[in-house]
Protein backbone atom coordinates (compact mmCIF):
# COMPACT_ATOMS: atom_id res chain seq x y z
CA UNK A 1 0.00 0.00 0.00
CA UNK A 2 1.07 3.57 -0.56
CA UNK A 3 0.23 6.65 1.36
CA UNK A 4 1.11 10.10 -0.73
CA UNK A 5 0.32 13.72 -0.01
CA UNK A 6 1.00 15.67 -3.32
CA UNK A 7 1.32 19.06 -3.51
CA UNK A 8 -0.34 19.75 0.22
CA UNK A 9 -0.50 23.88 0.31
CA UNK A 10 -2.01 24.72 4.17
CA UNK A 11 -2.68 28.06 5.85
CA UNK A 12 -4.61 28.73 8.81
CA UNK A 13 -4.57 32.71 7.76
CA UNK A 14 -4.46 34.43 4.13
CA UNK A 15 -1.08 34.48 2.98
CA UNK A 16 0.47 32.69 5.87
CA UNK A 17 1.29 28.94 5.28
CA UNK A 18 2.38 26.46 7.28
CA UNK A 19 3.28 24.05 4.51
CA UNK A 20 3.41 24.63 0.67
CA UNK A 21 4.21 22.22 -2.23
CA UNK A 22 4.74 19.18 0.46
CA UNK A 23 5.24 16.38 -1.08
CA UNK A 24 5.40 12.56 1.05
CA UNK A 25 5.16 9.08 0.57
CA UNK A 26 5.00 6.52 2.49
CA UNK A 27 4.88 3.15 1.36
CA UNK A 28 3.29 -0.16 3.52
CA UNK A 29 6.91 -1.60 5.42
CA UNK A 30 8.83 1.53 5.65
CA UNK A 31 9.59 3.40 8.79
CA UNK A 32 10.34 7.21 7.39
CA UNK A 33 11.68 10.07 9.89
CA UNK A 34 9.79 13.42 9.31
CA UNK A 35 12.22 16.39 10.65
CA UNK A 36 11.98 19.79 10.56
CA UNK A 37 12.67 22.58 13.35
CA UNK A 38 9.19 23.77 15.11
CA UNK A 39 7.00 25.62 13.24
CA UNK A 40 7.82 23.87 10.05
CA UNK A 41 4.77 22.50 9.91
CA UNK A 42 5.13 18.44 10.82
CA UNK A 43 2.28 18.02 13.18
CA UNK A 44 -0.34 20.27 11.07
CA UNK A 45 1.57 17.45 7.72
CA UNK A 46 0.59 14.56 10.03
CA UNK A 47 -3.20 16.17 11.38
CA UNK A 48 -3.63 16.35 7.58
CA UNK A 49 -1.94 12.73 6.50
CA UNK A 50 -4.58 11.44 9.12
CA UNK A 51 -7.94 13.08 8.00
CA UNK A 52 -8.34 15.28 10.90
CA UNK A 53 -7.36 18.34 8.77
CA UNK A 54 -8.30 18.80 5.11
CA UNK A 55 -5.53 20.44 2.85
CA UNK A 56 -6.36 23.86 0.94
CA UNK A 57 -4.25 22.66 -1.86
CA UNK A 58 -3.41 19.11 -2.64
CA UNK A 59 -4.60 15.93 -2.13
CA UNK A 60 -3.79 12.86 0.08
CA UNK A 61 -4.33 9.56 -1.34
CA UNK A 62 -4.27 6.11 -0.40
CA UNK A 63 -3.58 3.50 -3.04
CA UNK A 64 -4.78 6.12 -5.46
CA UNK A 65 -7.44 6.53 -3.90
CA UNK A 66 -9.21 9.46 -1.55
CA UNK A 67 -9.03 8.48 2.06
CA UNK A 68 -11.96 7.09 3.30
CA UNK A 69 -14.69 9.67 4.81
CA UNK A 70 -15.94 7.02 7.60
CA UNK A 71 -15.37 3.82 8.56
CA UNK A 72 -12.02 2.65 10.73
CA UNK A 73 -9.23 5.25 9.66
CA UNK A 74 -6.67 3.09 8.19
CA UNK A 75 -3.95 5.85 9.17
CA UNK A 76 -3.80 6.35 12.62
CA UNK A 77 -2.23 9.56 14.62
CA UNK A 78 -0.60 9.17 17.94
CA UNK A 79 0.79 12.43 19.46
CA UNK A 80 2.59 13.31 22.36
CA UNK A 81 0.32 13.86 24.74
CA UNK A 82 -2.29 10.88 25.48
CA UNK A 83 -4.00 12.55 28.29
CA UNK A 84 -5.78 15.41 25.13
CA UNK A 85 -6.61 12.07 23.22
CA UNK A 86 -8.65 9.91 25.66
CA UNK A 87 -12.10 10.38 26.87
CA UNK A 88 -11.59 11.61 30.79
CA UNK A 89 -14.79 9.89 31.88
CA UNK A 90 -14.82 6.36 30.43
CA UNK A 91 -12.95 3.52 32.03
CA UNK A 92 -9.76 2.41 29.66
CA UNK A 93 -11.71 -0.52 28.99
CA UNK A 94 -14.09 1.66 26.82
CA UNK A 95 -11.22 3.77 25.53
CA UNK A 96 -9.28 0.48 24.11
CA UNK A 97 -12.86 -0.68 22.44
CA UNK A 98 -13.06 2.53 20.67
CA UNK A 99 -10.84 1.14 17.72
CA UNK A 100 -12.53 -1.76 17.18
CA UNK A 101 -11.68 -5.63 17.85
CA UNK A 102 -8.22 -5.67 19.20
CA UNK A 103 -5.26 -8.32 19.54
CA UNK A 104 -5.26 -9.28 23.10
CA UNK A 105 -1.92 -10.38 23.04
CA UNK A 106 -0.62 -6.68 22.39
CA UNK A 107 -1.50 -5.52 25.68
CA UNK A 108 0.87 -7.98 27.29
CA UNK A 109 3.17 -7.17 25.14
CA UNK A 110 3.19 -3.32 25.78
CA UNK A 111 3.08 -4.20 29.34
CA UNK A 112 -0.74 -2.91 30.10
CA UNK A 113 -1.96 -4.70 32.98
CA UNK A 114 -5.49 -6.28 33.52
CA UNK A 115 -6.12 -4.07 36.48
CA UNK A 116 -5.48 -1.14 34.49
CA UNK A 117 -8.53 -1.38 32.34
CA UNK A 118 -11.15 -0.35 35.10
CA UNK A 119 -9.05 2.62 35.61
CA UNK A 120 -9.81 6.53 34.30
CA UNK A 121 -6.86 8.14 32.53
CA UNK A 122 -6.63 10.55 35.98
CA UNK A 123 -5.69 7.65 37.87
CA UNK A 124 -2.33 6.08 35.23
CA UNK A 125 0.68 7.97 34.64
CA UNK A 126 1.46 9.24 31.28
CA UNK A 127 3.72 6.48 30.35
CA UNK A 128 0.82 3.95 31.10
CA UNK A 129 -1.53 6.44 29.45
CA UNK A 130 0.31 5.83 26.12
CA UNK A 131 0.61 2.53 25.59
CA UNK A 132 -3.48 2.31 25.72
CA UNK A 133 -3.56 4.83 23.03
CA UNK A 134 -0.67 2.95 21.08
CA UNK A 135 -2.82 -0.36 21.96
CA UNK A 136 -5.58 1.81 19.87
CA UNK A 137 -3.74 2.71 17.39
CA UNK A 138 -2.29 -0.47 16.71
CA UNK A 139 -5.21 -1.97 15.46
CA UNK A 140 -5.54 -4.98 13.01
CA UNK A 141 -7.28 -2.74 10.43
CA UNK A 142 -4.76 -0.08 10.56
CA UNK A 143 -2.46 0.21 7.82
CA UNK A 144 -0.27 3.37 8.33
CA UNK A 145 0.79 4.38 11.84
CA UNK A 146 1.79 8.82 12.26
CA UNK A 147 3.71 8.70 15.44
CA UNK A 148 4.17 12.49 16.74
CA UNK A 149 6.29 13.07 19.27
CA UNK A 150 5.33 10.15 20.86
CA UNK A 151 7.62 8.95 22.95
CA UNK A 152 9.14 12.39 23.81
CA UNK A 153 7.66 12.88 27.41
CA UNK A 154 8.49 9.29 28.59
CA UNK A 155 10.96 7.43 30.24
CA UNK A 156 13.95 6.13 27.70
CA UNK A 157 13.04 2.60 29.19
CA UNK A 158 9.26 3.21 28.15
CA UNK A 159 10.29 4.68 24.96
CA UNK A 160 12.30 1.81 23.97
CA UNK A 161 9.80 -0.78 25.06
CA UNK A 162 7.00 0.88 23.01
CA UNK A 163 9.13 0.90 19.88
CA UNK A 164 9.89 -2.58 20.34
CA UNK A 165 6.42 -3.67 20.19
CA UNK A 166 5.15 -1.06 17.07
CA UNK A 167 8.56 -2.07 15.18
CA UNK A 168 7.58 -5.98 15.83
CA UNK A 169 3.79 -5.32 14.68
CA UNK A 170 4.61 -3.25 11.44
CA UNK A 171 6.97 -6.06 10.84
CA UNK A 172 4.79 -8.56 11.02
CA UNK A 173 1.32 -6.26 9.51
CA UNK A 174 3.51 -4.87 6.92
CA UNK A 175 2.77 -1.17 8.16
CA UNK A 176 3.89 1.82 7.31
CA UNK A 177 4.94 4.09 10.21
CA UNK A 178 5.91 7.87 9.89
CA UNK A 179 7.79 8.79 13.13
CA UNK A 180 8.11 12.64 14.29
CA UNK A 181 10.90 13.54 16.89
CA UNK A 182 12.62 16.07 17.23
CA UNK A 183 15.57 13.46 18.88
CA UNK A 184 17.58 12.69 15.73
CA UNK A 185 19.26 9.64 17.79
CA UNK A 186 15.36 8.24 18.02
CA UNK A 187 15.01 8.52 13.98
CA UNK A 188 18.33 7.69 13.43
CA UNK A 189 17.53 4.89 15.56
CA UNK A 190 14.57 3.35 13.98
CA UNK A 191 13.97 4.99 10.83
CA UNK A 192 15.26 3.68 6.97
CA UNK A 193 15.04 7.05 5.17
CA UNK A 194 14.20 11.04 6.62
CA UNK A 195 12.16 13.46 5.11
CA UNK A 196 13.22 17.22 5.61
CA UNK A 197 10.69 19.26 5.78
CA UNK A 198 13.32 22.51 5.60
CA UNK A 199 13.93 21.25 2.39
CA UNK A 200 10.34 19.65 1.08
CA UNK A 201 7.93 22.47 2.45
CA UNK A 202 8.22 25.50 0.37
CA UNK A 203 5.89 27.96 2.26
CA UNK A 204 7.83 31.52 2.13
CA UNK B 1 31.61 22.81 38.92
CA UNK B 2 32.06 23.73 42.66
CA UNK B 3 31.49 20.73 45.01
CA UNK B 4 34.52 20.92 46.75
CA UNK B 5 33.54 19.24 50.10
CA UNK B 6 33.35 21.52 53.38
CA UNK B 7 31.99 24.67 51.51
CA UNK B 8 28.21 25.17 51.83
CA UNK B 9 25.53 23.89 49.80
CA UNK B 10 23.33 26.78 48.16
CA UNK B 11 20.61 24.88 48.75
CA UNK B 12 20.16 21.44 50.92
CA UNK B 13 16.89 19.03 50.77
CA UNK B 14 16.75 16.86 53.15
CA UNK B 15 14.24 14.03 54.04
CA UNK B 16 11.73 15.77 51.70
CA UNK B 17 7.92 13.93 51.99
CA UNK B 18 5.41 15.31 50.18
CA UNK B 19 1.70 14.13 50.57
CA UNK B 20 -2.04 15.32 49.49
CA UNK B 21 -4.90 14.24 51.48
CA UNK B 22 -7.77 12.55 49.24
CA UNK B 23 -10.97 11.81 49.18
CA UNK B 24 -11.94 8.52 48.23
CA UNK B 25 -15.64 8.12 48.45
CA UNK B 26 -17.82 10.56 50.24
CA UNK B 27 -16.23 10.60 54.31
CA UNK B 28 -13.31 8.40 53.38
CA UNK B 29 -9.95 10.27 53.01
CA UNK B 30 -6.55 8.90 52.66
CA UNK B 31 -3.22 10.26 52.03
CA UNK B 32 -1.25 9.93 48.76
CA UNK B 33 2.89 10.52 49.21
CA UNK B 34 3.99 11.34 46.15
CA UNK B 35 7.56 12.42 46.92
CA UNK B 36 9.29 9.92 49.53
CA UNK B 37 12.94 11.20 51.44
CA UNK B 38 13.90 12.64 48.71
CA UNK B 39 17.64 14.54 49.51
CA UNK B 40 19.69 16.60 46.82
CA UNK B 41 21.91 19.46 46.71
CA UNK B 42 23.24 22.26 44.78
CA UNK B 43 26.49 24.43 44.81
CA UNK B 44 26.99 27.70 43.57
CA UNK B 45 28.18 27.81 40.48
CA UNK B 46 26.27 24.55 39.53
CA UNK B 47 23.61 22.78 37.73
CA UNK B 48 21.94 20.04 38.98
CA UNK B 49 19.31 18.08 36.89
CA UNK B 50 16.36 16.14 38.51
CA UNK B 51 15.13 13.77 35.78
CA UNK B 52 11.90 11.95 36.01
CA UNK B 53 9.49 10.87 33.28
CA UNK B 54 6.44 13.59 33.35
CA UNK B 55 3.75 13.51 35.57
CA UNK B 56 5.77 11.29 38.26
CA UNK B 57 5.69 14.52 40.44
CA UNK B 58 9.36 15.78 40.02
CA UNK B 59 7.84 19.33 39.74
CA UNK B 60 6.39 19.16 43.68
CA UNK B 61 10.47 19.41 44.49
CA UNK B 62 10.29 23.25 43.02
CA UNK B 63 7.14 23.99 44.54
CA UNK B 64 8.52 22.94 47.87
CA UNK B 65 11.71 24.70 47.36
CA UNK B 66 9.62 27.91 46.85
CA UNK B 67 7.01 27.30 49.47
CA UNK B 68 4.26 27.42 46.68
CA UNK B 69 2.49 23.63 47.27
CA UNK B 70 -1.11 23.43 47.00
CA UNK B 71 -3.18 23.93 50.37
CA UNK B 72 -4.02 20.04 50.69
CA UNK B 73 -0.74 19.27 50.42
CA UNK B 74 1.41 18.37 53.38
CA UNK B 75 5.43 18.20 53.87
CA UNK B 76 8.00 17.43 56.23
CA UNK B 77 11.74 17.08 56.10
CA UNK B 78 14.24 19.91 56.02
CA UNK B 79 15.25 22.74 53.04
CA UNK B 80 18.25 25.21 54.05
CA UNK B 81 19.31 27.89 51.77
CA UNK B 82 22.58 28.96 52.78
CA UNK B 83 22.72 26.45 55.50
CA UNK B 84 19.80 27.67 57.05
CA UNK B 85 16.63 26.05 57.77
CA UNK B 86 13.47 27.41 55.54
CA UNK B 87 10.53 28.33 57.12
CA UNK B 88 7.19 29.65 55.35
CA UNK B 89 8.08 33.13 56.14
CA UNK B 90 11.69 32.73 54.71
CA UNK B 91 10.83 31.16 51.77
CA UNK B 92 7.76 33.97 50.96
CA UNK B 93 10.69 36.83 51.23
CA UNK B 94 13.40 34.63 48.83
CA UNK B 95 11.13 34.02 46.41
CA UNK B 96 11.44 36.05 43.55
CA UNK B 97 14.38 37.61 45.12
CA UNK B 98 17.06 35.01 46.21
CA UNK B 99 15.07 32.06 44.38
CA UNK B 100 13.56 32.06 40.96
CA UNK B 101 11.57 30.19 38.70
CA UNK B 102 12.01 29.45 35.16
CA UNK B 103 8.40 28.87 34.11
CA UNK B 104 7.59 26.15 31.26
CA UNK B 105 6.20 29.01 29.01
CA UNK B 106 5.03 32.92 28.89
CA UNK B 107 2.17 31.85 29.98
CA UNK B 108 3.06 32.83 33.06
CA UNK B 109 3.44 36.27 32.75
CA UNK B 110 1.10 38.49 32.82
CA UNK B 111 -0.99 38.72 29.92
CA UNK B 112 -1.68 42.67 30.24
CA UNK B 113 2.16 43.87 30.83
CA UNK B 114 4.69 45.62 28.66
CA UNK B 115 7.12 42.74 29.12
CA UNK B 116 9.79 45.68 29.39
CA UNK B 117 7.82 46.71 32.40
CA UNK B 118 7.49 43.27 33.43
CA UNK B 119 10.77 42.60 33.82
CA UNK B 120 11.88 45.57 35.52
CA UNK B 121 9.20 44.21 38.45
CA UNK B 122 12.05 41.74 39.05
CA UNK B 123 14.48 44.14 39.61
CA UNK B 124 15.51 44.37 43.38
CA UNK B 125 18.61 46.01 43.49
CA UNK B 126 19.98 49.21 40.99
CA UNK B 127 17.84 51.00 38.25
CA UNK B 128 15.23 48.66 37.04
CA UNK B 129 14.88 50.47 33.53
CA UNK B 130 18.55 50.09 33.27
CA UNK B 131 19.44 46.74 34.65
CA UNK B 132 16.65 45.34 32.55
CA UNK B 133 17.46 46.67 29.52
CA UNK B 134 21.56 45.52 30.00
CA UNK B 135 20.46 42.33 30.58
CA UNK B 136 17.85 42.50 27.39
CA UNK B 137 20.80 43.79 25.73
CA UNK B 138 22.65 40.70 26.72
CA UNK B 139 20.29 38.24 25.43
CA UNK B 140 19.89 40.52 21.94
CA UNK B 141 16.46 41.39 22.67
CA UNK B 142 16.30 45.36 21.31
CA UNK B 143 14.66 48.22 22.53
CA UNK B 144 11.22 47.42 20.59
CA UNK B 145 11.01 43.93 22.55
CA UNK B 146 10.32 46.24 25.91
CA UNK B 147 6.76 47.46 24.35
CA UNK B 148 5.49 44.48 23.44
CA UNK B 149 2.75 42.05 25.05
CA UNK B 150 3.81 38.84 25.98
CA UNK B 151 1.33 37.20 22.87
CA UNK B 152 3.36 39.01 20.58
CA UNK B 153 7.04 37.18 21.12
CA UNK B 154 8.42 34.82 19.08
CA UNK B 155 8.93 31.33 20.85
CA UNK B 156 12.98 32.51 21.09
CA UNK B 157 12.32 35.66 22.47
CA UNK B 158 9.49 34.29 25.15
CA UNK B 159 12.45 31.87 25.99
CA UNK B 160 15.13 34.99 26.54
CA UNK B 161 12.59 37.16 28.43
CA UNK B 162 11.54 34.18 30.89
CA UNK B 163 15.44 34.25 31.65
CA UNK B 164 16.03 37.88 32.08
CA UNK B 165 13.06 37.68 34.53
CA UNK B 166 15.37 35.49 36.80
CA UNK B 167 18.77 37.26 36.07
CA UNK B 168 17.43 40.52 36.67
CA UNK B 169 16.19 39.53 39.89
CA UNK B 170 19.50 38.66 41.27
CA UNK B 171 18.62 35.60 41.88
CA UNK B 172 21.65 33.25 43.16
CA UNK B 173 19.08 29.86 43.15
CA UNK B 174 17.11 29.15 39.77
CA UNK B 175 14.76 26.57 39.84
CA UNK B 176 13.71 25.49 35.57
CA UNK B 177 10.96 23.52 35.26
CA UNK B 178 10.47 21.81 32.47
CA UNK B 179 11.38 24.38 30.18
CA UNK B 180 12.49 22.64 27.10
CA UNK B 181 9.03 20.81 25.83
CA UNK B 182 8.15 20.35 22.44
CA UNK B 183 11.14 22.60 21.32
CA UNK B 184 13.49 21.51 18.61
CA UNK B 185 17.27 20.88 19.06
CA UNK B 186 18.25 24.75 18.31
CA UNK B 187 15.68 25.89 20.51
CA UNK B 188 16.82 23.27 22.96
CA UNK B 189 20.82 23.85 23.09
CA UNK B 190 19.85 27.14 23.43
CA UNK B 191 18.17 27.70 26.50
CA UNK B 192 20.64 25.21 28.34
CA UNK B 193 23.05 27.83 27.00
CA UNK B 194 21.35 30.03 29.16
CA UNK B 195 21.42 28.48 32.38
CA UNK B 196 25.02 27.48 31.49
CA UNK B 197 25.37 31.34 31.52
CA UNK B 198 23.57 31.55 34.81
CA UNK B 199 25.66 28.94 36.34
CA UNK B 200 29.00 30.43 35.54
CA UNK B 201 27.63 33.79 36.61
CA UNK B 202 27.65 31.91 40.25
CA UNK B 203 24.23 30.96 40.16
CA UNK B 204 23.35 27.43 41.44
CA UNK B 205 20.93 25.87 38.98
CA UNK B 206 18.19 22.86 39.23
CA UNK B 207 17.25 21.85 35.89
CA UNK B 208 14.07 19.62 36.40
CA UNK B 209 13.42 17.70 33.27
CA UNK B 210 11.81 14.75 31.45
CA UNK B 211 15.02 14.82 28.97
CA UNK B 212 17.64 13.12 29.56
CA UNK B 213 19.55 13.79 27.05
CA UNK B 214 18.99 17.74 27.03
CA UNK B 215 20.08 17.38 30.93
CA UNK B 216 23.27 15.07 30.04
CA UNK B 217 24.22 17.94 28.01
CA UNK B 218 24.50 21.02 30.51
CA UNK B 219 24.14 19.43 34.37
CA UNK B 220 27.27 18.85 36.56
CA UNK B 221 24.99 16.38 38.46
CA UNK B 222 22.22 14.23 37.73
CA UNK B 223 20.06 12.91 40.30
CA UNK B 224 17.45 10.31 38.54
CA UNK B 225 13.80 10.66 39.83
CA UNK B 226 11.99 7.17 40.01
CA UNK B 227 9.09 6.21 41.93
CA UNK B 228 8.42 9.38 44.27
CA UNK B 229 12.53 9.86 45.34
CA UNK B 230 15.67 10.03 43.18
CA UNK B 231 17.56 6.82 43.29
CA UNK B 232 20.88 7.74 42.30
CA UNK B 233 22.76 11.68 42.08
CA UNK B 234 25.56 11.09 39.98
CA UNK B 235 27.98 13.28 38.29
CA UNK B 236 27.52 13.69 34.69
CA UNK B 237 30.66 11.75 33.44
CA UNK B 238 29.28 8.48 34.77
CA UNK B 239 27.10 8.74 32.09
CA UNK B 240 29.35 6.86 29.54
CA UNK B 241 30.33 3.39 27.94
CA UNK B 242 27.91 1.06 28.95
CA UNK B 243 26.85 2.60 32.59
CA UNK B 244 29.80 0.56 34.14
CA UNK B 245 30.14 3.85 36.60
CA UNK B 246 26.35 4.35 37.30
CA UNK B 247 25.12 2.95 40.61
CA UNK B 248 21.46 2.08 40.55
CA UNK B 249 20.13 -0.56 38.22
CA UNK B 250 17.35 1.86 37.24
CA UNK B 251 20.06 4.36 36.08
CA UNK B 252 21.74 2.26 34.39
CA UNK B 253 18.93 1.05 32.32
CA UNK B 254 17.66 4.49 30.98
CA UNK B 255 21.16 5.35 29.64
CA UNK B 256 21.08 1.93 28.05
CA UNK B 257 18.02 2.12 26.85
CA UNK B 258 18.70 5.67 24.73
CA UNK B 259 18.45 5.15 21.00
CA UNK B 260 22.28 5.96 20.40
CA UNK B 261 22.94 3.15 22.98
CA UNK B 262 21.43 -0.27 23.45
CA UNK B 263 17.62 1.43 22.97
CA UNK B 264 16.94 -1.83 25.31
CA UNK B 265 13.79 -2.32 26.83
CA UNK B 266 12.94 -3.36 30.45
CA UNK B 267 9.69 -5.08 31.33
CA UNK B 268 7.06 -3.59 34.04
CA UNK B 269 6.34 0.04 34.15
CA UNK B 270 6.99 2.89 37.13
CA UNK B 271 4.86 2.29 40.10
CA UNK B 272 2.14 4.89 40.53
CA UNK B 273 2.38 6.66 44.55
CA UNK B 274 -0.54 4.55 45.45
CA UNK B 275 0.85 0.82 44.48
CA UNK B 276 4.33 1.26 45.76
CA UNK B 277 5.87 -2.00 46.10
CA UNK B 278 7.42 -3.02 50.38
CA UNK B 279 11.00 -2.35 50.01
CA UNK B 280 12.83 -1.47 47.24
CA UNK B 281 10.63 0.78 44.88
CA UNK B 282 12.50 -0.71 42.11
CA UNK B 283 12.58 -4.69 43.20
CA UNK B 284 9.82 -5.56 41.08
CA UNK B 285 11.61 -5.16 38.11
CA UNK B 286 15.34 -5.36 39.31
CA UNK B 287 17.25 -8.23 37.85
CA UNK B 288 19.78 -8.23 41.41
CA UNK B 289 16.87 -8.14 43.06
CA UNK B 290 17.56 -10.60 46.02
CA UNK B 291 14.92 -11.29 49.26
CA UNK B 292 16.76 -8.66 51.61
CA UNK B 293 15.15 -5.86 48.90
CA UNK B 294 11.93 -6.99 49.57
CA UNK B 295 12.00 -5.96 53.30
CA UNK B 296 13.10 -2.74 53.84
CA UNK B 297 13.27 0.95 51.79
CA UNK B 298 16.66 1.39 50.82
CA UNK B 299 18.56 4.66 52.43
CA UNK B 300 20.30 7.04 50.20
CA UNK B 301 24.07 6.45 50.69
CA UNK B 302 27.27 7.25 49.25
CA UNK B 303 28.72 5.37 47.07
CA UNK B 304 32.30 6.79 45.32
CA UNK B 305 31.56 10.10 43.99
CA UNK B 306 27.87 10.01 44.21
CA UNK B 307 24.83 9.10 46.45
CA UNK B 308 22.31 5.52 45.29
CA UNK B 309 19.58 3.87 46.79
CA UNK B 310 20.11 0.37 46.37
CA UNK B 311 21.52 -1.88 49.26
CA UNK B 312 23.53 -3.49 46.69
CA UNK B 313 25.24 -0.97 44.91
CA UNK B 314 29.17 -0.99 44.81
S1 LIG C 1 17.90 -2.48 46.41
FE1 LIG C 1 17.70 -4.45 45.41
S2 LIG C 1 15.87 -4.27 44.15
FE2 LIG C 1 16.49 -2.23 44.72
S3 LIG C 1 17.72 -1.56 43.05
FE3 LIG C 1 19.12 -2.41 44.56
S4 LIG C 1 19.36 -4.54 43.96
FE4 LIG C 1 17.59 -3.77 42.86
Amino acid sequence: MLLEAKQIGFRYERDRWVLRGVDISIQSGEIVGLVGPSGFGKSTLCRILAGYEKPYEGQVLLDGAPLPASGFHPVQLVFQHPEKAVNPRWRMSRTLAEGGALDESLLGQLGIQQEWLGRFPNELSGGELQRFCVARALNPQTRFLLADEMTAMLDTITQAQIWQVVKEVARRENLGVLVISHEKNLIHRLCTRVVDLTITNEKT
Amino acid sequence: MTTQSGETPLLEVQDLCVSFVQYTSCLRQSTLQVINNLSVSIYPGEIVAVVGSSGSGKSLLAHAVLGILPGNASFSGVISYDGQALSPKRQAELRGREIALIPQSVNYLDPLMRVGKQVQTSVHAGNPRSRQREVFERYQLSPDVDKLFPFQLSGGMARRVLVSTALVSGARLVIADEPTPGLDDAAVAETLDYFRDLADQGCGVMLITHDIEAALKIADRIAVFYAGSTVEIAPVQDFAGEGEALRHPYTKALWRALPQNGFEPMPGSQPLPHELPAGCVFQPRCRQATSECSTERPAMRTVREGMVRCIHAT
